[in-house]
């Protein structure tokens, strides 16, 4: 029992003060204003104030924090990816979280659970070679291993597939890891609030003004505010918020859909992906199956559950895992995935002077919360893109300069 | 205690089931629940709580009884309250720690509870050297039940269902809706989750014979209705949109019915909430409504001396019914100094309970090892605060809980219906209703038993009004509800705590006070920080308490305060039963027979089964591939490309259509040729290949790849639509089968099937004829994919066998040989053709793949052009080149693979796509991307195998085999 917790048996009045400080009024004008507050924009403020002794910040939230996509995702963290901008950006981000808990002192359940990207087909090993030796080449440990690895990691697994989809290798990736994420966006709130940034939850941005090419002012929901540089990191809203400020982008929304079992005695260590049966799954500190699927196939700005999703989510878990036909689904919930053509981000710099844009999330924006705050934080204070993310602009759609990580997405799409 | 038989009990007693609990053996009835049977038994302590093990016995009776969870063989988390009973059950408690569920081991747990606060876990453990050990103990104290990998798949069927009206909830306001609903004309369901109808009509009578027979009266008409069709023992699990709900059994291996419904009525009721004071959790405190519930339908006297805490009549009329059943009720404790149910008062008064107004149960006195109650301390409750000075202890073995009400409102949130908090009711209620969807009843605030019938009544109408029948009739008045059912502030902040707030995750009151300390005092964040409402019930009896606990700490409202989203599933529903038999289409072509008898060796391409070769006695996979290559290259070999992608389009803009879609030019193609065809998305990413045959000047039919098939007649399909051009676009793929002819005999062999000129003046290459062969009408293309002399020939579906074997017969002179997928990859490959999605990526131009020739620049427009117009002025990334490695033995350990990287200066310069021994050549081939610098033929790039050693390749311009194409002149 670690001594800490003594204090809160011999103290009378629980010893704990507020992470996040009430604030009755927004103030006049803030050197930058961060729209989103889930982990990212949290993330940005809170390195904004701790790198760049930038605290006159304010995040604005229009539900409560971490409210999004933060705590939507079903909270897996790799860095196996397919082009050199990725895999260097995603293990960047890695290594700020296997410290993170210690960072904040709030224990985040970063877990090491290993990772696995089931192949059943030859041209599914084919493209995890290519991610594995990309990923070699950055020092990502990352490796194609048979159907025995996999087999020795989840005995419990039927290699076969019920006979549908015979696993024939995967993508085994020992740094992947899960954690707690409504606390990601706790701790890097309950920093960056401790360092002066404000917070405010339940405030909408209604419109966003600008004058000779350059960001002025905030008009939100509970009052005006001037300021010359604004962070959107807003997810599925991301285009209505660029429609505020009339900056086209290639950006579209797809639901994408998770559910979670009862909790049943953890049996589950390794996370696990399957690309051909469009499934993956993985065990919570609390015995609750995570499982999610590919992104919904239509077009829609939206967070309601269908039916059709967790009928064949089931399906395709019971290829694999038929003894769960007894477990029972206890809830599911949906997310909208900010999808970009190449499935890479878009961050950095844009055409509007003091704009600066964190999007592009799609489906893999948890893994990235600690490496996007602190390179968007950079990019703010120095008015110039990270060299981590230049691969990431906006401007790629138009120069034709692609970042295609297709391949490294954990399900089809 | 089992009483004799009470009048309409769901028990038959001549159906004894034997069953046992934790290794005793027990005895229950027929109509039992597995809960209401270990009651019965005088079972008291059924599961042990998730947090800290503490003994816990019944709350509900309602489905949500999430400490009251068993195992029975391979399934864990059982409902014991809602699970009927079964012959030979064998059950235990879910998640103790030795000693079963009377000796729990894990209790010890409880004793720590004062270093665990909330969050506790968020506090500690997580230094990093230390957080892995950690993370193994908890693994070893969270978690239910088990699941047994021994436990097979289980295959249910599901079936479809469609009504004018579904009525979720067979209680008074829905059966009252159900038949005002029928009597307009509209088919009726009726959904019910337990085993009969009735709900709250069953048990709630405080023993008063009328409201029995109101009931039965309601229940004759339903009987009496045919069109109202009733579902017991079935729950909707969601409300999905467009009036889409899934009717999921209790029972195991039920199939799982889709309803879509005209208008669906929510009459689901309410959750009753219980009262938070000390040792609320003890064995003995249940909400009045279970207590009733054990009377009425299972024949149980609960308690013999229970003490029932109160804030509405309901709770009045619970201890009359205790009182019928023969308990000695101890006393009725009221919350209110005053309230408007006097004939009720009178009739306890009457029977001798003493009642304490203004007053309230403040702890609850634990037996030896908390297993039990004997007492209640009772003390003054006014303005929401109790008085701990005076207590007052009674004596009694249980307390019945009856202070409030949540609606089951979760299907009205999903179904996104607006609610608003009605205070004259103290409860959240429907403000705006989504079109078609209604609620009546307890979900809708309405709790008196005449009012619920009017409600019902009226719901009933309007929603056979929305469905198509009835006239639109007056507005009906509801009987506004005379006192709150509810009690805003049925809690007591006890100083020495254990007072739950929920039982699923043992969430006491400080713990919600302190997590709103911490700044969690959003409602969504104080349920992901407390934990609380996040638990197997989903806050069906806490998430009311702890909104009321944040609103009065924090200053707001409850309507301020709001609630957390109800998501779907409203109880949890078993994967099987979403899963239903499974659907994992496999698609064969009309030769798979004939594959299988040769002894194919199948590989999954997309749907499809393929052969890959065919297997032969005592040679290795490769080489039979081996074999199979050789034959095409020195006879001739057949392949079924049954799988490619098959369309046809005619009209007058037939060619436009196709001039848009593909980047090469076929306004110019003569009728009776074929030509390349390569598809761009607008990014002039290449997405697909094929062949484009003319049959006639406004008539094309043209192939896909096999993979690209579904998506290439989608996008066009979508592109007809946008461009409206004259056009008739047909997929034929799955009507057609294919055959590929190839190698130098391949003419001779065909010349035997058809009359067609075959000669090469006559049928060239690239040919496209229509004909018969071995009497069948075909169609014939005449193709170089693998470098030979050949024929690709289509038929109809049916007719592929009878190509195939004709086409094997007049062959077996030649020593025609079957080929499969892996043998034409390597053909191709010695030919230097590409494989759309291996030597191509997600950003691959047809500019990266030297296909400059096929793109036409000039045309007026395609889709992709304007991409590549920009594209083709920037210095190209990546080419596409062949390699042959001169230091490579043929026999090496280790030979490069696909996907392994170029590598120039320590940094990614390229990959190979396709690599292969080729027999033909007598040594490596490949394809690779190099840097355009690289592409000369002779150049030395260097490739990293996955070992990490570096080996050398040179730079060779395909093709490898038959570079000046002379195979196409030589046939036989």
């Amino acid at each position: 029992m670690p001594w800490r917790l003594l204090r809160f048996a011999f103290s009378k009045k629980h010893p704990e003060p507020r992470m996040f400080t009430r604030h009755e009024k927004l103030k006049p004008a803030y050197d930058v204003v961060i729209i989103g507050g889930g982990g990212h924009g949290l993330a940005a403020a809170y390195y904004l104030a701790r790198e760049h002794g930038v605290t006159n910040v304010c995040v604005l939230e229009k539900g409560y924090i971490g409210g999004g996509n933060t705590g939507r995702n079903t909270t897996i963290i790799r860095s196996n990816y397919l082009t050199p901008e990725g895999v260097q950006f995603y293990d960047a981000s890695l290594a700020l979280w296997r410290d993170l808990s210690a960072d904040f002192d709030l224990n985040l359940f970063y877990a090491n659970r290993g990772h696995f990207t089931l192949a059943h087909t030859d041209a599914s090993l084919r493209t995890m070679r290519w991610r594995a030796e990309v990923n070699k080449q950055y020092g990502v440990d990352s490796e194609l291993v048979g159907p025995e690895a996999v087999k020795k990691a989840a005995p419990m697994i039927d290699l076969r597939c019920s006979g549908h989809a015979p696993i024939l290798g995967a993508l085994y990736h020992a740094p992947g890891s899960v954690a707690r994420h409504d606390a990601v966006a706790w701790g890097y709130g309950r920093g960056a609030d401790r360092r002066g940034v404000e917070i405010h939850q339940k405030t909408e941005v209604l419109g966003i003004e600008t004058a000779g090419g350059k960001v002025t002012g905030v008009q939100t929901s509970r009052g005006h505010i001037a300021t010359s540089k604004v962070l959107c990191a807003v997810a599925g809203f991301t285009p209505r918020i660029l429609k505020m400020v009339e900056i086209p982008s290639p950006i579209y929304i797809h639901p994408l859909q998770a559910m979670v079992s009862e909790p049943v005695k953890p049996f589950l260590d390794p996370i696990l992906v399957s690309g051909s049966l469009h499934v993956y799954i993985s065990q919570s500190a609390r015995g609750e199956l995570v499982m999610g699927a590919s992104l919904d196939p239509y077009e829609v700005h939206s967070t309601r559950s269908s039916l059709e999703f967790v009928e064949g989510l089931t399906a395709e878990m019971l290829n694999m895992f038929p003894f769960l036909s007894n477990v029972r689904v206890m809830r599911q919930w949906a997310g909208m995935a900010d999808m970009t053509p190449d499935f890479a981000p878009i961050m950095g710099k844009t055409p509007l002077e003091g704009f600066y844009l964190d999007s592009g999330w799609g489906t893999w924006g948890f893994k990235a919360t600690p490496i996007a705050g602190k390179t968007m934080a950079h990019t703010i204070a120095h008015d110039a893109p990270h060299p981590l993310i230049t691969g990431f602009a906006l401007d790629r759609f138009r120069n034709y300069a692609l970042t295609g990580e297709k391949g490294a997405a954990s399900v089809g799409h | 205690m089992r009483l004799p038989s009470v009048e309409r009990e769901w028990l038959n007693r001549a159906q004894k089931i034997e069953f046992s609990f934790e290794g005793r053996p027990y005895e229950g009835y027929a109509g039992d629940s597995i809960s209401s049977a270990l009651w019965a038994n005088g079972v008291r302590v059924l599961g042990r709580s998730f947090k800290y093990h503490r003994p816990r016995g019944l709350l509900s009776l309602a489905n949500h009884d999430v400490n009251a969870l068993f195992q029975q063989g391979g399934e864990p988390n059982i409902r014991g309250d809602a699970r009927p009973l079964e012959t030979g059950m064998r059950l235990t408690a879910v998640n103790t720690f030795g000693g079963g569920v009377a000796h729990d081991n894990g209790r010890f747990l409880g004793l720590l509870s004062r270093f665990l606060p909330v969050g506790f876990y968020y506090k500690a453990f997580h230094t990093k050297a230390l957080f892995p050990l950690w993370e193994k103990v908890f693994r070893l104290t969270t978690g239910l039940g088990k699941v047994d990998f021994a436990t097979p798949r289980k295959r249910t069927a599901k079936s479809y269902d469609f009504c004018d009206v579904l009525v979720v909830g067979g209680g008074p306001s829905g059966l009252a809706a159900a038949c005002a609903a029928a009597k307009a004309g509209a088919r009726v369901v009726i959904v019910e989750e337990n085993a009969r109808l009735g709900g709250s009509g069953v048990y709630q009578l405080g023993a008063d014979a009328q409201r029995a027979a109101i009931l039965e009266a309601l229940l004759q008409q339903v009987e009496a209705a045919d069109n109202i069709r009733v579902l017991v023992d079935h729950y909707a699990a969601g409300y999905y949109k467009d009036h889409w709900l899934p009717l999921v059994a209790h029972a195991a291996d039920a199939p799982l019915r889709k309803m879509r419904a005209k208008s669906v009525i929510v009459a689901s009721g309410a959750f009753e909430q219980p009262a938070v004071f000390r040792a609320n959790d003890l064995p003995g405190v249940m909400l009045a409504s279970a207590a009733q519930r054990l009377f009425y339908r299972y024949g149980i006297r609960p308690l013999e001396n229970p003490l029932v805490l109160t804030a509405n009549a309901d709770g009045y009329r619970a201890a009359l019914d205790m009182a019928k059943s023969g308990a000695r009720v101890a006393a009725v404790v009221d919350l209110r100094g005053t309230h408007a149910a006097n004939d009720l008062e009178q009739q306890v008064r009457a029977q001798n309970i003493p009642i304490h107004v203004a007053a309230s149960v403040v702890e609850a006195v634990p037996g030896p090892g908390g297993k039990s109650v004997i007492a209640a301390r009772v003390g003054a409750f006014a303005d929401g605060k109790a008085a701990f000075g005076d207590l007052r202890e009674i004596p009694c073995d249980g307390i019945l809980m009856s202070v409030g009400w949540a609606g089951a409102a979760n299907l009205l949130y999903q179904a996104e219906t607006r609610m608003r908090y009605d205070d004259a009711v103290e409860q959240f209620v429907p403000e705006h209703l989504p079109e078609g969807v209604f609620a009546c009843g307890k979900v809708n605030g309405v709790h008196t038993l005449a009012a619920k019938l009017i409600d019902g009544e009226r719901a009933g109408a309007a929603a056979a009004v929305h469905a198509g029948f009835g006239a639109k009739g007056e507005g009906v008045e509801v009987p506004a509800e005379i006192e709150s059912p509810s009690h805003p502030w049925p809690i007591i902040e006890h100083p020495q705590g254990k007072n739950f707030v929920d039982f699923d995750e043992d969430v006491q009151f400080k713990d919600i006070a302190n997590a709103i300390q911490e700044g969690f005092d959003n409602i969504e964040l104080l349920k992901r920080y407390s934990t609380s409402g996040m638990g197997p019930s989903q806050g069906k009896h806490s998430n009311m308490n702890v909104l009321r606990i944040l609103a009065r700490l924090t200053g707001k409202t409850p309507a301020e305060v709001g609630t957390t989203t109800a998501r779907p599933m409203y109880h949890p529903v078993s994967m099987a039963a979403l899963a239903g038999r499974g659907f994992s289409p496999e698609r064969r072509t009309p030769l798979h027979g004939r594959h299988a008898a040769l002894g194919a060796e199948w590989l999954s391409a997309g749907a499809w089964q393929r052969p890959a070769y065919y297997r032969q006695d005592g040679k290795t996979a490769q080489e039979c591939i081996h074999a199979e290559a050789a034959a095409v290259r020195g006879g001739v070999g057949l392949i079924d490309v049954g799988t490619l992608g098959k369309l046809e389009i005619r009209g007058k803009d037939a060619a436009e259509f196709l001039e848009r879609v593909y980047v090469s030019r076929y306004a110019n193609l003569k009728v009776g040729m074929s030509r390349y065809a390569v598809m761009c998305d607008e990014a002039g990413v290449i997405i697909d290949d094929g062949v484009v045959a003319r049959l006639a000047e406004d008539h094309f039919y043209f192939t896909t790849t096999t993979s690209g098939a579904a998506g290439v007649y989608a996008e066009l399909s979508r592109l007809h639509i946008l461009w409206k051009l004259e056009v008739t676009l047909v997929n034929h793929t799955g009507a057609y089968a294919a055959v590929n002819l190839a190698g130098q005999k391949s003419r001779a062999v065909l010349s035997r099937l058809t009359d067609l000129d075959l000669s090469g003046a006559a049928f060239p290459y690239l040919g496209v004829r229509t004909g018969e062969v071995a009497g069948i009408p075909a169609r014939l293309l005449r193709v170089g994919f693998v470098g030979e002399w050949g024929y690709e020939i289509h038929v109809p579906a049916t007719y592929g066998g009878a190509l195939w074997d004709a086409l094997m017969t007049a062959g077996a002179a030649e020593g025609i040989r079957p080929f499969g997928v892996e043998a034409q990859r390597l053909l191709r490959l010695e030919k230097g053709h590409i494989i759309i999605g291996q030597d191509s990526d997600g950003l691959t131009t047809p500019l990266d793949l030297n296909l400059h020739w096929a793109v036409k620049m000039e045309k007026p427009f395609f889709v992709g052009q304007r991409s590549l117009a920009i594209l083709e002025k920037k210095p190209a990334k990546q080419r596409l080149v062949g390699l042959v490695f001169p230091t490579l033995p043929n026999d090496a350990r280790e030979k490069p693979q696909e996907c392994n990287l170029v590598i120039e200066a320590g940094e990614i310069a390229g990959r190979i796509t396709s690599i292969a021994y080729s027999p033909t050549l007598q040594r490596h081939i490949a394809l690779a991307f190099v840097r355009p610098a690289r592409i000369r033929p002779g150049e030395r790039v260097d490739i990293r195998l996955s070992s990490g050693d570096t080996l050398t390749a040179e730079v060779f311009v395909p093709p490898f085999y038959d570079p000046e194409n002379l195979r196409q002149k030589i046939a036989d």
